[in-house]
Formats: structure tokens, C-alpha cells, sequence
């Protein structure tokens, strides 16, 4: 033992070994195979699974997606071009009934040559959002602002109608007034957004263009009335006054001034468009009326309900509760059905309202119930000291809340706005059961009853299915680029 | 003392209504209260205005005139003979069964998933968020009708399953094949799975209408008491090892008590199984599982379990990182970490959320429409509904017990949130 | 609130369709175009092309109805009705006139206070099945499997056939034809049951018509006819006698083709009555004297309707049966115009 001691000879290094290459096993993609996919037997077993999932499931799938007909006149005619091209036992996709039926999805029944309007409605509605959900110019707007532009120069080129772009360039003429007096783009265009409802409208279902005016002309006048009493006599006289008036314009005022505009201009062109009615709206545009009407509206009243039960007035809350727990408790295809069944049944006998309208009450109603409830656990986060800084601070109940409690309350609320919006959207689809023409089931059995298309399943669920997903999928992709910018505590 | 009582003593004004804070609440109730009954008493009248001009008085008793119409999925037993009222009951019966069957598959699926999800390997947590993404953002309505498109246009009806003399000499295997050692059938025309039966059966005693099988009670109450032994019997041994340190060995005592009473009862009362076999046009035998609940149930679950997954996702990622640092520290393994340390805090997390998709699911339950499934809306929202033109009363009714199921489930599951909530002490 | 409130004027001026206070006649020529309540789509009785113009036998009895009310037969909104939204749509003053393969019974007519004006299909309801089941009798379907549509007569004509036959079935219901046709052709019912003419239509539309059999039974009498609300007489009237004018032009020979020639006079009296020439028939009901020569020019005659949309020539192909004029055999008998 101490031989071998005795005859070591010292040796002492110089220089550095150079580094090695790490082992084979621990690089490069052997590396990450190892550690994401192959690190235990359990994740072994996992990969290996979901592997065969994702074979079995394209080689279920894939031919047929790719065996897919473009051009074809029936189901039949599309059966036979992939027999005669892949052999007489392969699958494949019909597309061509979307190519042949997409208008029919998209506008369901509205005339053909009026397709202009609700595609202007819709590129003004991003027109509309950009200021309610972008709040600094980017060149990404920009050029968003472009494209929306040309578009719709396009879309007046098409239909030999120049009205888009007389609209289009007053909305830019009125923006860039705004802006040399010191609102700035896209802040600019919110004055556009709060008219856009009555844009939209009439759009949509066409007629005189003096019928939102004078809408929009009741909550101008109630808006001025607040103003001016509210300076006089305080906040809450003045708002009900505003109400008060606008309530009196739209029962007493507005009908005689709309006849007399009409009978002025008649149905001369840039006030008059060809009226549609709703049982000619379908599809997609059906889904958006719904959807985006029942959005605007049920957020407001969603926070009335919160607000409402938070109160500290019982009479106030017990009705809050009793509403939002009434319609939580219930499904939406009942409360479709109280719309299509029951509502003439509580409105004065013989009167009548558009089935959509009726509908769009409905799902606004519903909506607005979660929101409250989303709301409420917003309200019930912040911290106490925060209502009462603001008590404090003097504010009365009305100021602190929009100044103080709401902008963080609806902050922490935003997942839950918007995936109960997402509900919303989707669930635009059950009106198929009092009736209406929507994309998913009515439009789909429409096409299907037609004798060339009869039998064809997947391909209109596919494709319904993937422009919902397109639509919630971006909404929800929003709803989290925008809990990032607002939060504030992590910068 | 002076200053106080010098304060001038205010004079009512009509304004204080208004400015002062004391009285305001009580000007805003007693607006909205007036504005409220308004509204109320504006639509009652048109109520009664609108019903005595159809001619129509709204009463209750069409609910015990016979239905007429056969149900395809009865729970309880109903004929066409039997009143309205029961035809509500069977609808009522199938809502529950589908809810409760939905919500059990659903949690399961969606746990599963939601942990997947945050497993460590990639094509895994792809594959679930493709799940998730895929499944929540499109309507579903949609997903139901799509298994309802794969349930009747996929599967083989049941003459694929024939095996005739002429295919057993050539030996050509049939096109399709019963599944789970040859008992489980999946036809066009509906799932057929065993039926359990038993020879020697206790009989039944009825209570009101509703038959209720002595077996089933035997069997539940064997069960119950099995499971309350096994739970003294661990107790007894976490004594035994309080006192001497070693735990004596339970295992087999375990599967004794739990498992010995239950195959006894089932022998005593000659237990089997009844397999579904194909006779005639369609499988004799066993359980007839429609299609229609197959599309709803596997739908409703399909689409549930995403948003599933994503609360218990939620709730697994809030429970900081250090309580899981702190187990590792401790030497817990990875699964023992997570059920010891994270799940039974993320739970606390997760229980509320749970709750209203629970909820969502039952309401949702009457997409059965689009499927055709006998629910309480497709019998008394539906066919009743329609054979007697009492709209008013039916919707009422309806919504009333859509009303009393939400708040009977919310309120259950407050009870138990209330269990595993964390007890401050 | 305000939202709502705007909603709500929106709804009182632009989308309001009516005040049902004076009458339907009065509201329907107020609002220059006749509310009609029809089928979400049974191809040749009720359902929209690929433009949304709907089509159909039971479409042009709304648009004879608002050629002899308003003079145009293209002023009709269409109002697609499922079997449970079509008698509250009615009853609730939405429709001025129900025509929608509707069957006429006894508890409809007076519990449901409606007012059926007449009958314009005599139905009944039958069985299709696969020709390879080899069933050629409804009386071998025990223990079958079969499809019902939901919502209308046929569940219970269904549940009684059965137990009067002694003989069990499993329902399936379905909601829609659509619905029903893709669970039968898949397999998931032996047999689909509706209204005959319904059966036929379906069948029409198969592409392997030849391999399925209607069975011969005829388990129930489904008179099928527009309805109108029960009180206001004036109205049920005008659509009963428009109805009949159809029927009667067709005994006559009088066609949308030779209407305008015999309108300026003939030597049948009964012609001369029908289409104005003679006497005031028009203006007892409401209405001008030219009213039914609008109503038969617009659609033609019963027959004409008949043969464009279900007859034998139509893909559907359904023979006059029953439905042929008393004269031919069939029960189509319009009272006199006199």
C-alpha cells in the first residue's frame, strides 16, 4: 500500500482541460426530447399515447380533409369526382357546399344586392371599437385603419353605391376636427362609437334615416337637460330630469318630427335605404346582431344589477338578487321560449315586436345577470380602504364609483366580462329553437333540406364551428392582452 | 356640551328629501318601489287583459289528464296512459339523470385534463390546451350535435353484428363487434349495455307511485356499513399505532370489509348480468342506452370538462410555489406532493367555479331539445306543452323547477365548500 | 335603463307590426302586407329557396289570401313556425293566418279557441320503411323501432295505433323532418312515421327513392287547413271564401291562365259570381268584386297549386286522392257562390 504511495509522482496541471462536449444525451434536441418528452415512464407512457392519439386521429382525418372538393353543384356530384380521383372507397370533404352556400351562412336571407350593409355595419363596428378598446395610436391601428378603409371604398365600388364612403369621410372629416382641437386618434372617434348603434341599425334593417335620428336625438336632449339642471339643483335631480325629458321626446316629440322629416325627404337616396325585415336576417349576421347588441347592452345593465346588489337600500337589493338569482337559475332556451311563447302575453293586447328585438331582450337579460354576478366578486375584492379613501376624499356615491371603484373593479372583473361575453356570442346559437335562421342548426338544416346538399354533416358543423372559434378564440386572446396592460402592480 | 345643544335644530324641507343622505335611500326605495310596482302591475294586467281575451283561465289541471304520448327513456314507470303530471316527473327524471351523470364524468375528465395540462411534457400540455381551447370556444350546441352526427351516422347498425351460419364456414369476421369483453354494444340505434338482474329479489315496496327495489336498498345499505367498518378499522389501527408505534397490517382486513359482504349479498340474491344479444331487427337485453342521452351526456361532458380543466388548472397554479418546494424539502415525491399538499389547497380554489359550471350543465341539459332527448323541457316543455295549449302554465312550471334545481345544487355544494374550506381557528 | 327605453321606442315605431284593436282585416291592409304563419321548411308545402322566397302549397294559400286582400301576392312576410311556437303565434296576434300543415281536431278548434276556415290537404298519417325490412304491413311492426316527429298530432295517433294493435314500439323523437330523415336513412329507426304526404315528400328527396316502401295503413285522418284566430268572423271568412274560390276555379275550369278572359263575362252565372262580374260577393266579405280573380290569377287555381308543388309532376309526386274535386271522386267540395 504505502509501495504505490511512495513511487507516485507529484503531478500538478498547467492548464485547463478544455471543456468537453456534454454527452450526446444531454444536448441538442436528445436533450429536450429527454427532459419535454421521455423523463419518467409515466411521461414516457403519456408521449407515447398522445403520439398514437395524434396519428390515429390525422390518419382518420387528414385524407378526407384533403380529399376535399371545391367545385362541385351537389353532394352527389362531389362523391363522385373523389371516387373517379382517389379511388372508389376513399372519403373526402364536400367544400364546395360552402363555397356555393356561403352567402346563405353569412346573410342567411338578406336581399343579395343589399350584402353591402351589414358588411359596412361590421367595418364600422371595428371602426367604433378602436377607441373603446385601443387607447394609443399604433401603427398597427394605422394600418388596420387603412385596410378598413379601402375596404370599404371596395365595397361602394361593387355595389355602385358611394353612401360608405360619404359616411366613411365624414367620420374621418368630424375625427380630424376633434382632433386640431386636442382629442387625439383613436380618442377622436368616440363620439362615433356612441353613434354607431344607431348606425348599425339603420344599416341593418334599412328605411328612413330620420328613425335614429331622432333617437339619438332623445338622449342629446336628455343629456343637456342633465347637464343644465344638474348645475342647478345637483347630480341625482338632473339625471332623472335627463330621463324625465328624453323619456317625454321619444313618447311626445319624436314620432311627429320623424313623419315630418320623412314626409320631407321621402325616400329620396342618402336618407332612405331599402327597409329588410328581420325574418330575412340569418347566419352569421343573425349571430353578430345578437351577439354585439346583447354585449353593448347587458355591461351597463350588468353593473346597475351589481351596484344595485351592493346596495345599501334593501328594497334595491332584494330586487337585484331577486332578478339576477331568477334568470341564473334558469336555462336560456326557457327564457328564449318565454320570448317566442309568452311575452305578447304581458304586453298591452294586440301589440307586437320583432321576434330578434324580443330575443335580444332576453339574451341581454341573461348576460347581464352573470356580469353582475362577475361584477359583484370584483366589487367584493377591493379592499375596503379603497371605498373608504374615496368616502373621504368627499366623493359622493356616484363619483366614487366611477372615479374610484369601478375602474378597478371592473379591472379585476375583465376574465370574467369577457368569457361571459364569449357565452354570450355563443350562445347566439339557441335561437335556432324559437325559429331563427342561425348559422350553426337553422342555416345548416336549411342547406341541408335543399336536395343537392341532403346528407352532408361534417362540413357545415366544421366550418360553422371553426369561424365561432376564430371569433371567441380572438376574444379571449383580447381579454388577456388586456389584463396585462391594466395590471399595474407588476411594472 | 353648549356647542351641541346650540346646533340649530333643522326644520323638515321638502329638499332634504333630496340633499340630505338620512332621507335620500328612503326617496330612491320609495321611487323604485312605486316604479317597480308599476311595472309589475303593468304587465299582470296585461296578463289577465290578454288571458280573458283569448278566453283562457290559467289553472293546473290539465296536469292530471292523460298524456297520450310514449316516452323513450323512462326511469319511473310511465304508459300513454298516465297523466301529464307523471310525463313531467319522467322529463324531470332524464334532466337529473343527465346532470348528474354529466357532472361526475365531467369533473373527472376535466381534472384529469387540467393536470395534464401542467405536466411537464410538451405534447401532453399541447395537446390538452388544444383540448381546452378547442372545446370552449365553440358553441355547445355544436359539440352536442356532432357526437349525435357520430352516434347515428358512424356507428354500425345493429345487422353488422350478424354472424350467420355461411360467414362462421368461411370464416369472415363480422363489420362490427360488441366492446368490454364482448357485452357492450354501440349501435345506430342506441348503446346497449348489461342489465344487472337478480334471481332470488326481495321485492319492492312502493312509496306514492315510485317503486323502490329492496335489492337496491340492500345492496346501498351493504355498501354504506361495508365503508363504515373500513373506516373504524383504520382508525382502530392509527390507534394501535399511537399507542405501540407499529401500525398492524390492514390490508387484507381492508379488502375483507369491504369487498366480502358486498359478493356475498350479490350471491345471495343470484346476481348476473344480463348481456345484450341481437335478435330479430335490433339487441335484445340489457340496458338500452339511447342515442340522444349518449349525444347529450358525451356533449354536455365534452364541453363542461374544458372549462373543467381550466378552473382546477387555475387552482393548482394559485397555490404558491413554495408549498411545493416546501413538500420536496420535506422529501414527498412528486404525485404524494400533490395530493397531500397542493390539490387539497387548490381545492379551496377550485370548489366555488365548480359550482356554477355544475349549474351551467344542469341548465345547459336542455340543449336535449336539439337531440331530441326526453327531458323536462322535451315532455313538459314540450309535447305537453303542445297537446294542451297551456303555454303560460307549462313555461311557469318549468322554469319554477329549473329554478328549484339550480338552488337545490348550489346550496349542496355550498354545504360542501363549506366542508373543505379552510377552518380558521 | 336607458337602453332599454331606447329598445323600447325603437320597437313602439319602427318594428311594431300592429294593433290587432279594430280587426285583422283592417290591421293587415293598415300594414300593407299579411303576416303568414308557415312550415321552418317541408319541402313542397312550405320552405325557402336558396334566394329566401318561400315556396310551396301552402305558401300560396298566403299569397292567394293577400292577393284578394291587398292586390299583390308578394306582400306576405313568411313567419317560419315550429309545431310549439305556431299556436301561441297565433293566438298572440304575431300571424294573421296560420298555414302550416295544421291537422283539425276537435280540442284545437274549441279549447284552443281557433277558428279553422277549412281544409285544404286531406291527410293521413303513415309509414315509411326500407324496402329490405320485407315489412309490407304497419300490423308486422311490433317491437320497431320508430322516428316521430315531435309537436304534432302523431305521437298520440302513434301511442293509440299500438295499443290498439296490442303491440309495443321504441319512439324516437325528433324535432325537425330534417332531423328525421338523417336518423332514418342512418339506421336509427326501422320506420318513420308523419303525415303521408309528408312521408312522400321526404321520400321524394331521397336519392334511392325506389328502395323504401310507404305502407299502405292509413292510421289516422289529419285534415289539414289554415287557421285563423276564433272572433274575428270577418277575417275567418275572407280566408275560408278564398280558400274556397281556389277549389271552386278549379271545378269551374277557371285557371290563372284563362281568369282574366272569363272575368270580362261568361254564361256560367256561377263563374260570373265568383270572379265579379255579377253580383257584389266581393263586397259583402270586405273586399272589391275582383277579389278571387286576383287570388287565381296570382296562384292559379287548387289544382294548379296542386301540381306545382306536390302533384305527380313535382319530384314529390303525390296523387290527388282524396284531394281530387268531388266530381273526380275526392273530397274537395267549395260551397256555392252565392
Amino acid at each position: 500500500m504505502s509501495d504505490t504511495h511512495a513511487q507516485t509522482e507529484l503531478f500538478v496541471r498547467h492548464e485547463m482541460i478544455p471543456p468537453s462536449e456534454p454527452p450526446a444525451l444531454e444536448t441538442g434536441a436528445i436533450k429536450w426530447l429527454r427532459e419535454n418528452l421521455f423523463s419518467g415512464w409515466l411521461n414516457t407512457i403519456l408521449t407515447i399515447l398522445g403520439l398514437l392519439v395524434v396519428f390515429g386521429l390525422a390518419r382518420l382525418f387528414l385524407p378526407w380533409f384533403l380529399h376535399g372538393v371545391w367545385n362541385a353543384n351537389s353532394l352527389g356530384e362531389c362523391r363522385e369526382i373523389i371516387a373517379q380521383t382517389w379511388g372508389p372507397d376513399a372519403s373526402g370533404a364536400c367544400w364546395a357546399m360552402i363555397r356555393e352556400r356561403w352567402n346563405q351562412f353569412m346573410f342567411g336571407f338578406y336581399p343579395r344586392e343589399l350584402y353591402w350593409r351589414p358588411v359596412l355595419a361590421l367595418l364600422f363596428l371595428l371602426v367604433g371599437l378602436a377607441p373603446v378598446l385601443y387607447s394609443e395610436l399604433s401603427s398597427k391601428l394605422v394600418a388596420a385603419g387603412a385596410v378598413i378603409a379601402a375596404l370599404i371604398v371596395v365595397l361602394a365600388y361593387n355595389y355602385g353605391v358611394w353612401l360608405p364612403v360619404g359616411m366613411l369621410v365624414t367620420i374621418a372629416a368630424v375625427s380630424a376636427i376633434l382632433d386640431a382641437r386636442g382629442a387625439k386618434w383613436p380618442r377622436n372617434l368616440l363620439w362615433f362609437s356612441a353613434l354607431y348603434p344607431a348606425v348599425a341599425f339603420w344599416l341593418l334593417w334599412g328605411g328612413s334615416v330620420w328613425l335614429p335620428f331622432v333617437a339619438v336625438l332623445g338622449f342629446v336632449l336628455g343629456f343637456i337637460v342633465m347637464r343644465l339642471v344638474s348645475a342647478q339643483l345637483g347630480a341625482i335631480l338632473g339625471a332623472s330630469a335627463g330621463a324625465v325629458a328624453a323619456v317625454l321626446w321619444w313618447s311626445f316629440g319624436a314620432g311627429p318630427l320623424d313623419e315630418a322629416l320623412i314626409g320631407m325627404t321621402g325616400t329620396a337616396r342618402p336618407f332612405w335605404l331599402q327597409t329588410v325585415t328581420s325574418d330575412q336576417f340569418g347566419g352569421f349576421v343573425l349571430a353578430f346582431t345578437i351577439g354585439v347588441t346583447g354585449i353593448a347592452a347587458s355591461l351597463p345593465l350588468g353593473i346597475l344589477l351589481a351596484l344595485g346588489r351592493r346596495s345599501d337600500m334593501p328594497l334595491v337589493k332584494v330586487i337585484s338578487v331577486g332578478f339576477i338569482e331568477f334568470i341564473r337559475g334558469v336555462p336560456l332556451i326557457t327564457l328564449l321560449f318565454v320570448a317566442s311563447l309568452l311575452l305578447n302575453y304581458f304586453l298591452p293586447p294586440g301589440t307586437n315586436f320583432d321576434i330578434i328585438l324580443r330575443v335580444i331582450i332576453m339574451v341581454t337579460l341573461f348576460a347581464a345577470a352573470y356580469i353582475a354576478e362577475v361584477i359583484r366578486g370584483g366589487l367584493a375584492a377591493l379592499p375596503r380602504g379603497q371605498y373608504e379613501a374615496a368616502a373621504a376624499l368627499g366623493l359622493d356615491y356616484w363619483k366614487s364609483m366611477r372615479l374610484v371603484i369601478l375602474p378597478q373593479a371592473l379591472k379585476i372583473s375583465i376574465p370574467g366580462i369577457v368569457s361571459t361575453f364569449i357565452g354570450l356570442f355563443k350562445d347566439t346559437t339557441l335561437v335556432v329553437f324559437v325559429g331563427l335562421l342561425d348559422p350553426l342548426k337553422g342555416i345548416t338544416d336549411a342547406v341541408r333540406a335543399a336536395i343537392e346538399w341532403k346528407g352532408i354533416y361534417w362540413e357545415p358543423y366544421l366550418f360553422v364551428g371553426s369561424i365561432f372559434f376564430i371569433v371567441c378564440f380572438s376574444m379571449s386572446r383580447y381579454s388577456m392582452y388586456l389584463e396585462n396592460k391594466l395590471k399595474r402592480e407588476h411594472r | 356640551m353648549t356647542m351641541v345643544s346650540d346646533t340649530p335644530k333643522q326644520r323638515f324641507r321638502l329638499g332634504m328629501l333630496v340633499y340630505d343622505t338620512r332621507y335620500r335611500s328612503i326617496t330612491i326605495q320609495t321611487v323604485v318601489g312605486i316604479l317597480f310596482m308599476a311595472g309589475a302591475w303593468w304587465l299582470i294586467d296585461n296578463l289577465l287583459s290578454n288571458l280573458a281575451q283569448l278566453g283562457k283561465s290559467p289553472s293546473f289541471a290539465f296536469l292530471w289528464n292523460r298524456a297520450g304520448y310514449d316516452i323513450d327513456q323512462t326511469l319511473i314507470p310511465y304508459t300513454n296512459d298516465d297523466t301529464h303530471f307523471r310525463a313531467m316527473l319522467v322529463g324531470l327524471a332524464n334532466t337529473i339523470l343527465v346532470s348528474v351523470l354529466g357532472c361526475i364524468a365531467a369533473t373527472v375528465l376535466g381534472v384529469v385534463v387540467g393536470v395534464l395540462r401542467l405536466s411537464k411534457n410538451w405534447l401532453i400540455g399541447r395537446l390538452m390546451t388544444v383540448y381546452v381551447e378547442m372545446f370552449r370556444n365553440v358553441p355547445v350546441l355544436l359539440w352536442i350535435l356532432v357526437v349525435f352526427a357520430v352516434f347515428t351516422d358512424v356507428t354500425p347498425s345493429p345487422n353488422e353484428f350478424r354472424v350467420t351460419e355461411s360467414m362462421l364456414a368461411e370464416g369472415i369476421e363480422p363489420k362490427a363487434s360488441k366492446i368490454v369483453f364482448d357485452s357492450v354494444a354501440i349501435t345506430n340505434r342506441g348503446t346497449y349495455i348489461p342489465k344487472p338482474l337478480f334471481e332470488r329479489s326481495l321485492g319492492a315496496i312502493h312509496i306514492g307511485f315510485m317503486p323502490i327495489s329492496l335489492n337496491t336498498l340492500a345492496i346501498l345499505a351493504v355498501v354504506l356499513a361495508s365503508f363504515l367498518g373500513w373506516r373504524a378499522l383504520l382508525r382502530h389501527a392509527t390507534r394501535v399505532q399511537e399507542e405501540t408505534g407499529e401500525r398492524p397490517t390492514t390490508w387484507w382486513k381492508s379488502l375483507l370489509v369491504l369487498f366480502a359482504p358486498i359478493t356475498l349479498l350479490l350471491m345471495a340474491l343470484g346476481f348476473h348480468l344480463e348481456i345484450p344479444e341481437l335478435a330479430g331487427f335490433n339487441f335484445k337485453g340489457g340496458i338500452r342506452v339511447s342515442n340522444a342521452f349518449m349525444a347529450l351526456w358525451l356533449g354536455l361532458t365534452l364541453y363542461t370538462a374544458a372549462f373543467i380543466a381550466e378552473i382546477v388548472r387555475a387552482g393548482i397554479l394559485a397555490v404558491p410555489k413554495g408549498q411545493t418546494e416546501a413538500a420536496y424539502a420535506l422529501g414527498f415525491r412528486p404525485t404524494l406532493t400533490m395530493r397531500l399538499v397542493i390539490l387539497p389547497q387548490a381545492l379551496r380554489v377550485i370548489i366555488p367555479p365548480l359550482i356554477s359550471q355544475f349549474l351551467n350543465l344542469t341548465k345547459n341539459s336542455s340543449l336535449a331539445i336539439a337531440v331530441s332527448y326526453m327531458d323536462l323541457r322535451g315532455t313538459l316543455g314540450g309535447i305537453t306543452l303542445n297537446q294542451t295549449g297551456r303555454e303560460l302554465e307549462c313555461m311557469l312550471l318549468l322554469m319554477l323547477i329549473y329554478l328549484a334545481l339550480s338552488l337545490l345544487i348550489s346550496s349542496v355544494m355550498n354545504v360542501y365548500n363549506s366542508f373543505v374550506k379552510l377552518k380558521e381557528r | 335603463m336607458k337602453k332599454s327605453v331606447f329598445l323600447g321606442t325603437l320597437a313602439a315605431t319602427a318594428l311594431l307590426a300592429g294593433f290587432a284593436s279594430a280587426g285583422t282585416l283592417e290591421d293587415v291592409k293598415a300594414r300593407g302586407e299579411l303576416i303568414c304563419g308557415v312550415n321552418t321548411g317541408l319541402v313542397g308545402f312550405a320552405a325557402p329557396d336558396a334566394n329566401g322566397n318561400w315556396q310551396g302549397f301552402d305558401v300560396d294559400v298566403c299569397r292567394a289570401v293577400a292577393a284578394a286582400v291587398l292586390g299583390d301576392a308578394s306582400k306576405v312576410k313568411y313567419v317560419p313556425t315550429t309545431g310549439e311556437t305556431r299556436f301561441t303565434a297565433l293566438a298572440s296576434g304575431e300571424i294573421d293566418l296560420l298555414s302550416r300543415n295544421t291537422t283539425w281536431t276537435f280540442s284545437r278548434d274549441v279549447e284552443l279557441k281557433f277558428t279553422f276556415v277549412g281544409v285544404n290537404y286531406y291527410d293521413g298519417q303513415g309509414f315509411m320503411v326500407k324496402k329490405d325490412l320485407g315489412v309490407t304491413s304497419a300490423k308486422e311492426l311490433d317491437g320497431a323501432t320508430i322516428c316521430i316527429q315531435t309537436g304534432t298530432t302523431t305521437e298520440l295517433n302513434l301511442a293509440d295505433f299500438f295499443k290498439s294493435n296490442n303491440m309495443s314500439y321504441q319512439p324516437v323523437a325528433i324535432q325537425t323532418n330534417a332531423e328525421g330523415e338523417q336518423q332514418y336513412l342512418a339506421g336509427a329507426c326501422d320506420a318513420y312515421t308523419t303525415d303521408a304526404s309528408g312521408l312522400a315528400a321526404t321520400r321524394a328527396a331521397f336519392a334511392d327513392p325506389e328502395n323504401h316502401v310507404i305502407l299502405p295503413e292509413i292510421i289516422s285522418k289529419e285534415p289539414l287547413g289554415p287557421v285563423v284566430r276564433q272572433g274575428d268572423d270577418q277575417w275567418a271568412d275572407i280566408v275560408r271564401w278564398t280558400l274556397n274560390a281556389l277549389i271552386a276555379a278549379e271545378e269551374y275550369g277557371v285557371t290563372s291562365a284563362n281568369v282574366d278572359e272569363l272575368a270580362k263575362g261568361t254564361q256560367n252565372p256561377e263563374i260570373n259570381r265568383l270572379l265579379g262580374a255579377e253580383g257584389n260577393l266581393g263586397e259583402m266579405l270586405g273586399l272589391d268584386k275582383d277579389w278571387a280573380h286576383r287570388a287565381i290569377k296570382a296562384v292559379g287555381n287548387y289544382g294548379e297549386i296542386f301540381a306545382a308543388h306536390i302533384g305527380e309532376s313535382t319530384p314529390i309526386g303525390l296523387a290527388r286522392g282524396l284531394n281530387a274535386q268531388w266530381t273526380q271522386g275526392g273530397l274537395m267540395y267549395s260551397p256555392p257562390f252565392r
